[in-house]
Parts: C-alpha cells; sequence; structure tokens
C-alpha cells in the first residue's frame, strides 16, 4: 500500500483535485492537538491512501497548519508527495515546492488549471519544468477532469521507484554554508532529511535548530558567518534565493505569456467590490442575503417544517399513538417520545438551516468574495481582537447561534477563531426573542427600546470579550498578521460546493449531536420525574424544580432570586432557550401559554421590578446558551477543557453584567445601597481593568518565568 | 528610501529589505515579498487600511502597520 501526501497552496483546486482522485471513499479526523481537519482517502484505481495536507504557502513552523504538514512529511515520511500547482500562479506555488523538494522523498508536481493557462491563450511546457524542477510534472486540470488518470499513473511511478529529487540550487554561499552545516549534522538526523534540516539551520528555523541540540552553537557560527559576508540576515537570503530559482524554473518552461485573462476581470470585479464608496453597501448587500436566505426564508422554511410538521405532526404524534396503541408502559412512551425523539429533533431540526447556510458561505468562500469581506472589515474588527470574518458568524448568530458558532470556520487564525466560536451566541438569537417580549412587555409596557437595548448588550459584550480574551493565555500571544492573498474570483464548482456543504453539516452532527442529544435526555428526566422516580404531572414537583429552589440564592444579588421560576426557567433554558417562556407558563400554573407569554405578564410584573426583570433578561441573553450552541463551541474549539472553559466564561460575564445593572439600576432608581451594591462596583471597576489593562492575567511575567526555568 | 506604505495607489516599488522580526518576517518573505523583487500598490481598502498590492502576478493584502515594515526605493 503507497502512502501519499497532497500538499499546495490555498486557493489553488486542492480539494477538487482531492475529491477527483478518492471520489467518495474518505475519512476525515483531525490533526492531533488542533482543530484542522485531517482527511485521507484511498486512490481511484490505485493502491494507495491519499492524505490531504492542509492549504499552506510555506513549511515554516509558525502556524498551526505549517507545523501540522512538515512534521507529517519528516516524521511520517510518506512515500511519495503529490504537490499541487496552480498553473496560473507559479512562482508562489512553486515556492512552497522547493521546499518539498528538500524533504527528501519522491514528489510528483500536479500542475493544475492548465486549462485556464491555455484559455488566456498562454503555454506552459511540462517536460522542461521536470527538467528545471527536477521531478515529475503532469500538466492537468482538476476541475475539468484532465490529467487525473496520467497523475494516478505517475504517482504509483514515482512511489515504485522510490527516486528522491534533487534539491533547487541556492546561491554560491548559501549552498556553500548549508553544506558544511550538513557535515555538523551528519549522523545527527536522518541521512535522507539532511538536506531539510541544513537548510533550515541555515535560515534560523527554531524547530529545526531544536532538533540539533547542542549543535546549535557551531551551526550558528556558520551561518553568522555566511550573513557577514552577505550583508544580509540568512532568512532573507534562502527565501530570496527561493524565489529566484523557482522564477528561473518557471520562466524556462513559459513559452507564451498569457494575457491572464483571469487576472484582468479579477482586477475588474475588484475595482467594483472593494470600492472606496461602494465596498462597503455591496458587503451590506450581500451579508443581507445570506441573513435573509438562511435565517428568514428557505433556511427556516426547513427548519420551521422540520421541527412543526416533520417531527411536531407526524414523528411525536404518530410515535405516541403507536406506543400507546401497543400499550406501552406510560413512563417509557414518555421517555421515547419526550425524550429521546425530541432530543433527535434539537439535533435534526437545526440541519436544513445549516445546509442552506454551509451552501452560502461555501460559495462565498469558493469564489474568493469571502477573503475581500476580511479586507474590507479588517479595520473595524482587529481592534477588538477579532477577524474581518467575524462579521458573519455574529450575523448568522441573531438567527440562530449554532450555525453562527460553525460559520467561524471560515476564519483562518485559530485564535480569532477561538474567541469568534466562544461570543457569537452573545448576541440575541431568534430563539430569545420570546424572552425578551415577556420582558418587555410585563414591565416595560412593550417598549422596543428593550430589544434595542439587547442587543446593544449583545455586541458589546463580544466586543469587550474579543479584547479581554486576547489577552488570556491560550489565546493571547502576537497580533496575527494580516498577509492574506486576494485568490483570483473564479465560478464554484457545484461538486465542491455539494461536498463541503455535506461535509460540514456531517461534521457538526458527528461532533455536537451525540452531546445534545445526552443533554437533552438528562433535563427532560429531571423535570419529567421526582425524587422517588415517579412520572411527575407538571414541572412543579420535578427534580428540577427542586434544584431550581435550591440554586435559587445565587440569583438574589441580581434581583430575581426571590422566586425559584426564574431560576427553573434559566436551567430549561439550557434545552433551548424558547423554553423559558414556556416554562414559566407551566409553573405559574397553565397548561400552554402564547410565545411571548401574555397570560403570565401580570405575574411577572408582580414578582419582578423592571430592573430586575431587565437583570433577569441580561442573565439569560448572555449566559450559557443552549446544549445545541454547546455543541457546536465544542466542534470548533476542539476539547471539553476548552468549551467548559467558554462556557464559565459566558456565565461569568453574564452574572457580572447583571450583577452591576441590577445593584447600580438600584442605587440609582431607589437608592438602595449595600454590601452588594459595593461587590457590583468592585465588579465593574475589575471588567474595566480587565479592558484597559495591557497585560491583567500578568502573562508576560509567566512567561518570562518559563524562560528563566 | 522609504516604506511600502508611502507609496501611492498605482505605483511601483522595489523591495530593499524587511525590518519585521519573528514570524511576521518569515510570512512577509514566505508570500514572496523578498529583498530585490517589485510590488506595485493596487489600492487601500475602503476604511483606509489594509491594502491591496500585486507581487509575483497576484494579488495580496497586507496591513499598513504590515508595509510599514517593508523598506523600499
Amino acid at each position: 500500500m503507497i502512502r501519499a501526501a497532497l500538499a499546495g497552496n490555498p486557493n489553488c483546486g486542492k480539494t477538487t483535485l482531492f475529491n477527483k482522485l478518492t471520489g467518495s471513499s474518505q475519512r476525515v479526523g483531525n490533526w492531533p492537538g488542533v482543530t484542522i481537519d485531517r482527511k485521507e482517502g484511498r486512490i481511484k484505481g490505485a493502491d494507495a491512501i491519499l492524505v490531504d495536507l492542509p492549504g499552506i504557502y510555506s513549511l515554516s513552523p509558525y502556524s498551526p497548519e505549517e507545523i501540522v504538514s512538515r512534521d507529517f512529511l519528516l516524521d511520517e515520511s510518506p512515500d511519495v508527495i503529490v504537490n499541487i500547482v496552480d498553473a496560473t500562479n507559479m512562482e508562489r506555488n512553486l515556492y512552497l515546492t522547493s521546499q518539498i523538494l528538500d524533504v527528501g522523498i519522491p514528489t510528483v508536481v500536479a500542475l493544475n488549471m492548465m486549462d485556464a493557462v491555455r484559455k488566456d491563450g498562454g503555454e506552459i511546457d511540462t517536460v522542461k519544468l521536470s527538467s528545471a524542477l527536477g521531478c515529475r510534472v503532469v500538466g492537468m486540470s482538476a476541475l475539468k477532469g484532465e490529467g487525473i488518470e496520467e497523475l494516478i499513473a505517475a504517482i504509483t511511478e514515482a512511489a515504485a521507484s522510490g527516486k528522491v529529487p534533487e534539491p533547487l540550487r541556492l546561491s554560491e554561499a548559501a549552498e556553500a554554508s548549508a553544506s558544511r552545516i550538513s557535515e555538523v549534522l551528519r549522523g545527527k538526523v536522518p541521512d535522507g532529511q539532511i538536506r531539510w534540516y541544513s537548510v533550515k539551520a541555515l535560515e534560523r528555523d527554531p524547530l529545526a535548530l531544536e532538533r540539533t541540540g547542542d549543535l546549535e552553537g557551531e551551526i550558528l557560527h556558520i551561518v553568522e558567518e555566511m550573513e557577514r559576508e552577505m550583508d544580509d540576515d540568512s532568512d532573507s537570503v534562502v527565501a530570496s534565493d527561493r524565489y529566484s530559482a523557482v522564477s528561473r524554473a518557471a520562466a524556462s518552461s513559459t513559452g507564451k505569456r498569457g494575457a491572464s485573462k483571469g487576472r484582468t476581470t479579477s482586477d475588474r470585479i475588484d475595482r467594483i467590490v472593494t470600492d472606496r464608496w461602494l465596498g462597503l453597501p455591496i458587503f451590506a448587500g450581500v451579508m443581507f442575503l445570506v441573513y435573509y436566505i438562511s435565517i428568514s426564508t428557505i433556511g427556516s422554511w426547513g427548519t420551521d417544517w422540520m421541527n412543526d410538521v416533520f417531527f411536531g405532526e407526524w414523528i411525536i404524534p404518530g410515535m405516541r399513538a403507536w406506543l400507546e396503541g401497543a400499550s406501552v408502559d406510560p413512563v417509557l412512551t414518555a421517555f421515547i417520545v419526550d425524550g429521546l425523539i425530541a432530543g433527535f429533533g434539537a439535533v435534526i431540526g437545526f440541519l436544513p438551516q445549516m445546509l442552506v447556510l454551509f451552501v452560502l458561505l461555501v460559495i462565498l468562500e469558493d469564489c474568493g468574495y469571502m477573503a475581500r469581506i476580511a479586507f474590507v472589515m479588517d479595520r473595524v474588527f482587529r481592534r477588538f481582537g477579532l477577524s474581518g470574518k467575524s462579521f458573519i458568524p455574529v450575523l448568522i448568530g441573531t438567527g440562530c447561534g449554532v450555525p453562527g458558532i460553525m460559520a467561524s470556520r471560515t476564519i483562518e487564525s485559530e485564535r480569532d477563531r477561538r474567541i469568534t466560536a466562544m461570543t457569537t451566541t452573545f448576541i440575541p438569537c431568534s430563539a430569545k426573542l420570546p424572552v425578551i417580549a415577556l420582558i418587555a412587555g410585563a414591565l416595560f409596557g412593550g417598549s422596543a427600546l428593550v430589544a434595542l437595548a439587547s442587543y446593544l448588550v449583545g455586541i458589546a459584550a463580544i466586543l469587550m470579550s474579543g479584547i479581554i480574551l486576547k489577552k488570556w493565555k491560550s489565546l493571547a500571544g502576537a497580533p496575527s498578521e494580516f498577509i492574506m492573498e486576494l485568490p483570483a474570483y473564479h465560478m464554484p464548482g457545484a461538486v465542491t460546493v455539494f461536498r463541503s456543504t455535506l461535509e460540514k453539516t456531517w461534521a457538526f452532527v458527528r461532533k455536537a449531536g451525540t452531546f445534545i442529544l445526552l443533554a437533552c435526555g438528562l433535563v427532560w428526566f429531571l423535570s419529567t420525574f421526582s425524587w422517588n422516580m415517579v412520572l411527575v404531572e407538571d414541572v412543579n414537583t420535578s427534580m428540577l424544580a427542586d434544584m431550581g429552589r435550591a440554586l435559587s440564592w445565587m440569583f438574589v444579588p441580581l434581583g430575581w432570586g426571590g422566586d425559584w421560576q426564574f431560576t427553573v426557567g434559566t436551567l430549561t433554558g439550557l434545552l433551548a432557550k424558547e423554553n423559558v417562556v414556556g416554562t414559566f407558563g407551566v409553573l405559574f400554573g397553565f397548561s400552554e401559554v402564547s410565545e411571548a407569554g401574555e397570560e403570565i405578564w401580570t405575574m411577572v410584573a408582580a414578582m419582578l421590578t423592571p430592573i430586575a426583570g431587565f437583570s433577569f433578561l441580561l442573565f439569560n441573553l448572555l449566559c450559557a446558551p443552549c446544549f445545541a450552541a454547546i455543541g457546536a463551541m465544542r466542534r470548533e474549539l476542539g476539547t471539553w477543557k476548552a468549551t467548559g472553559a467558554a462556557v464559565l466564561y459566558q456565565c461569568g460575564l453574564a452574572y457580572a453584567v447583571s450583577l452591576i445593572v441590577f445593584q447600580i439600576g438600584s442605587l440609582a432608581i431607589y437608592g438602595t445601597f449595600g454590601v452588594w451594591t459595593a461587590v457590583s462596583l468592585a465588579v465593574a471597576a475589575l471588567l474595566v481593568y480587565l479592558v484597559v489593562s495591557n497585560d491583567p492575567f500578568r502573562m508576560s511575567a509567566r512567561r518570562s518565568g518559563e524562560v528563566a526555568c | 528610501m522609504g516604506t511600502l506604505r508611502e507609496v501611492a495607489c498605482g505605483d511601483t516599488a522595489k523591495v530593499m529589505g524587511i525590518s519585521a522580526r519573528g514570524s511576521m518576517r518569515k510570512r512577509i518573505m514566505d508570500m514572496g515579498i523578498t529583498k530585490g523583487c517589485t510590488v506595485t500598490v493596487r489600492r487601500i481598502a475602503p476604511l483606509g487600511d489594509p491594502m491591496e498590492v500585486t507581487v509575483r502576478g497576484y494579488e495580496l493584502s497586507l496591513r499598513k502597520s504590515e508595509a510599514e515594515s517593508i523598506e523600499v526605493e
């Protein structure tokens, strides 16, 4: 069995090629330690497994994608590397090739997008390029399916021959120093990888130097000698040499230069899409369309149909009638229908919306507009430690937090992605609207200002959290740079869109489904049974109600802990936020209430002051989202530890904000001052400190401490 | 002699060196901005930052703070 690795730049058609080579035999997993998908599959018609490496520009040691790729190439030594190169953008693509050729593994270059080169009237001689690079080059088009068989044949041939390519030559001085370093390293690193380690050490690559152990001083001496001779830093010398070598190789094989119509068209589109005046309105228009299609129309029709008709009218009543007809035990019936099937519904009900959203996001990503969104919005978001692309998750989050969190996938920087996934649900989602309507209706005369304030608090919480979280250890570090390719626009391929959409949706079911199911089952169990395991008539006498009573003291400082019903409502909100109002209905003795709970307005008004009601609302908006959203967060954050920390942060912030609002509000309105007023002032001061201070968690002290020991 | 940040829209400049350090320095060079190559400034984002440049035949965007560490003439 041949083991092959597919490597290449982002935006060069790598996913399309991977799909063409492996067909439907794909398996998706994770690279160790990072939340990057690891895909592998069997190459059609060959006895070979192909591992898809993340899209990278270089084998430098800085981004997780690059580290994962180089570790795989060096430590797991695949039999052959398939390096996909965009023929319309040879120089930058071949820069990665020049590093791959150093690893000492048989390599085949798949020269993709030859159809686009021909269309522009250009010519590339693959035989000449092959001799310039010292490895086999196959001209092809993944999109059109050209040259696939030839590529597969070349892969098996290269693996069988085991012929290692000749590395591209750097300048005289760099080559001389590299060979001196390789003399030092001989016997210390595997023979086949000596070229790789010598050149990387010459570049002062920290990970490569780490593996040289006590030879580092000797090596750096050679490096410094060359730097003095060249009057330039060694990394700059090597990068320039690599680029000169690949541009020579590219020039030797290019017959006619094409008119590069693709680039001209792209430039024309960009002139409009990123225009000073039109750029922002166009962005707003595209965002509106995404929101309109996935949240207002098609997406929610699908999800509503799933929940109301498919589950609500067919599956649940049908199942209940069938079980009752078969005289199954009522407890078991309730468990199957209300616990199990409703739990499944919570997972599957989101799928139509998720599918629609992912189709749109994949199209935006694939056609090249997503990169422009980052370009246009970067200035606004980077102040808050977020990416320009963070806008999309937050916007989608106003509809539903689950697809919102999943939309953070499109952010490249791992740090920005994690912060976005942790903060997206602060924005009120559509399921929180009934809670807003209840509080506004019962306590504020239906004022629209309550909803406006909710959104403003949500946005403020996201931006503030961005500032605070980026100072925290696992999320801190140098500001992520924004040196990003703006790929040429092109029409997305239907198959790729279809596949990526299914992949992303399936990833949600796989990673979040089990958790959502179990958590929903647990809350159902707690709300349906009493302590002696008897099925209860209403929630009032359930275990959950007792837990609510036991916990409600915690919320006394927030102004709504006096009546346990509010605590129970908050707990059932973890199932789905729209449950909050329904639970109140049941707790206040109504079998069913309208969506905004008009029936219970007077009772709520009697129990809460307006400021306490607002505090209750804020807590429910900001605290841990529903289980489905927590499951989605788990998918994006990778570990339960990180997810737990995120939920704790959300609950902590919710508590702090509600405390401040209630206590300071009471002080301002009623002039009440007590211990908790002082505490809330201290908490407010702490929040301000976290936002303003450069290093509130003393991270720099800890970091330098680590270096010292 | 100045930095890429000061190059006007539509103008082309030759790179003389990169003053950034660490991962940013490596990233700038990996993306093809190396000593001796030419860079053309295409446009500035609607909000004034980042900027789009053409280098080695493709389009790259970078922040002005990053362009500041690229010495050109």
